[in-house]
């Protein structure tokens, strides 16, 4: 093991590839590991990010959809409310135009009974004049008899 | 070829394989050792440029293997410096980290190559002489241990300033007392040599054994067939823990470098 210039010429390598190392390889490696390590931390900032929000997103589409629930239900039960309430109103009006029409009947049977009353009062009247014009055969005070009758025919 | 010539004086056969291939006066200080620079300078070549070209087409997105494989290399670099520097780390500790560890690390790679085979497709390239693991060279392991040490150095006095530095030198860490000066210096002075030789010698001395064994093995397996087959087998078993040596050694060099560099950011 001697020592000699080989020292020398080696050291001056060693420094030139040195040199070389800290100019050429080092700093492109770094920067492109630096801004990897960078890239990966924002993607994995960012997935959090949007974690978070699909919760909030799954949260508010869970409320909206209990009140869309909730309001669906209150609908239909007003609908429900409305459509027995539309049924009443159609059953108390039938009864009401029935109510009407069997009054209305019967008035007119009323007035049926009493102009066939009439009818009949005045022929009964006017045949038991004739009648009895016909079985007296004479003459008759017929002012006289026909109040008489009428008050009778009244009666009937 | 040549070293099958070799195989009946094992002496031979080791000293051939341990020899550099040297350009320049023998034993003098301006020799070169041809083998270390052109392998450790190749390599650091391909294993830098070929993170390099994974790095200018690094994207944020989805990375491509190659990609995912440097940024494994990346991350556990970073981590490692992340836990023993708290300053800028990206200006300047961390990138020499990666290029120590990945540089060590490749180096040290060579000690699996079968040195025999080598030895034999180097000396058909016409090259008689030739150290694959540049590493077990202790020129280049100093030279390494040598640079931290300068940084550290630069660094204490650009973090301190110089007076704050020798300030340093002279109160820490027995405190500031006059009389103490001495021996906190003589401390001083202890740590920074046996620095840079704790550094470098520990790499250099698992490399250079993990090659002596292999060498070992290798003169075993020429003395027979109970010697070929002990020789392979315990060669495969060496080779599989050097993988952990390997990797191992270019950790702790890369976090002795990143310790001492942050020691020198810091006061005491």
């Amino acid at each position: 093991m001697n020592i000699n210039f080989t020292l020398i010429a080696q050291a001056i390598a060693f420094a030139i590839l040195i040199w070389f190392t800290v100019k050429f390889v080092w700093p492109p490696l770094l920067g492109a590991i630096e801004k990897r390590q960078k890239e990966i931390a924002d993607g994995l900032a960012a997935a959090q990010e949007g974690k978070a929000s699909l919760e909030i997103a799954e949260k508010k589409s869970a409320q909206s959809l209990g009140e869309a629930k909730q309001k669906a239900a209150e609908i239909i039960s007003q609908a429900e409310k409305r459509a027995s309430e539309i049924l009443e109103d159609a059953k108390n009006q039938a009864k009401e135009e029935g109510d009407r029409i069997i009054l209305g009947a019967k008035a007119e049977i009323d007035q049926e009974v009493n102009r066939a009353k009439e009818t009949l009062r005045s022929q009964v009247s006017s045949l038991a004049i004739a009648g009895a014009e016909k079985i007296l055969l004479k003459e008759i005070d017929k002012k006289a008899h026909s109040d008489m009758l009428n008050k009778l025919a009244k009666e009937l | 070829m040549e070293h099958e010539g070799t195989l009946s004086s094992p002496s031979q056969y080791i000293e051939h394989h341990l020899s550099f291939n040297t350009q320049g006066a023998e034993a003098s200080f301006w020799t070169i050792h041809i083998d270390t620079i052109v392998m450790s300078i190749m390599l650091g070549l391909i294993a830098m440029g070929l993170i390099w070209m994974v790095a200018k087409k690094a994207t944020a997105g989805v990375p491509s293997k190659a990609q995912a494989f440097v940024e494994l290399i990346f991350d556990f670099v970073d981590d490692q410096v992340k836990n023993i520097f708290h300053g800028n780390r990206h200006t300047f500790i961390a990138p020499a980290a990666l290029t120590v560890f990945v540089w060590v690390l490749v180096m040290n790679a060579m000690d699996f190559l079968p040195v025999d085979i080598m030895a034999a497709i180097y000396s058909f390239l016409g090259i008689h002489k030739w150290r694959s693991v540049p590493t077990s060279d202790v020129n280049t392991t100093f030279a390494l241990a040598l640079a931290v040490w300068f940084l550290m150095i630069y660094f204490g006095i650009k973090v301190k300033g110089l007076g704050g530095w020798v300030h340093e030198l002279y109160s820490a860490p027995f405190g500031t007392k006059f009389w103490v000066w001495p021996f906190n210096f003589l401390f001083n002075l202890i740590e920074y040599v046996s620095k840079p030789l704790s550094h470098s010698l520990r790499l250099f001395g698992n490399m250079y054994a993990g090659e002596v064994i292999f060498l070992l093995l290798g003169l075993w397996a020429a003395t027979g067939v109970s010697g070929l087959f002990f020789g392979a087998l315990l060669g495969a078993g060496w080779s599989i823990f050097h993988i952990l040596i390997v990797v191992l050694q270019a950790f702790i060099f890369m976090m002795l470098t990143v310790v001492y560099l942050a020691m020198a950011h810091e006061g005491h």
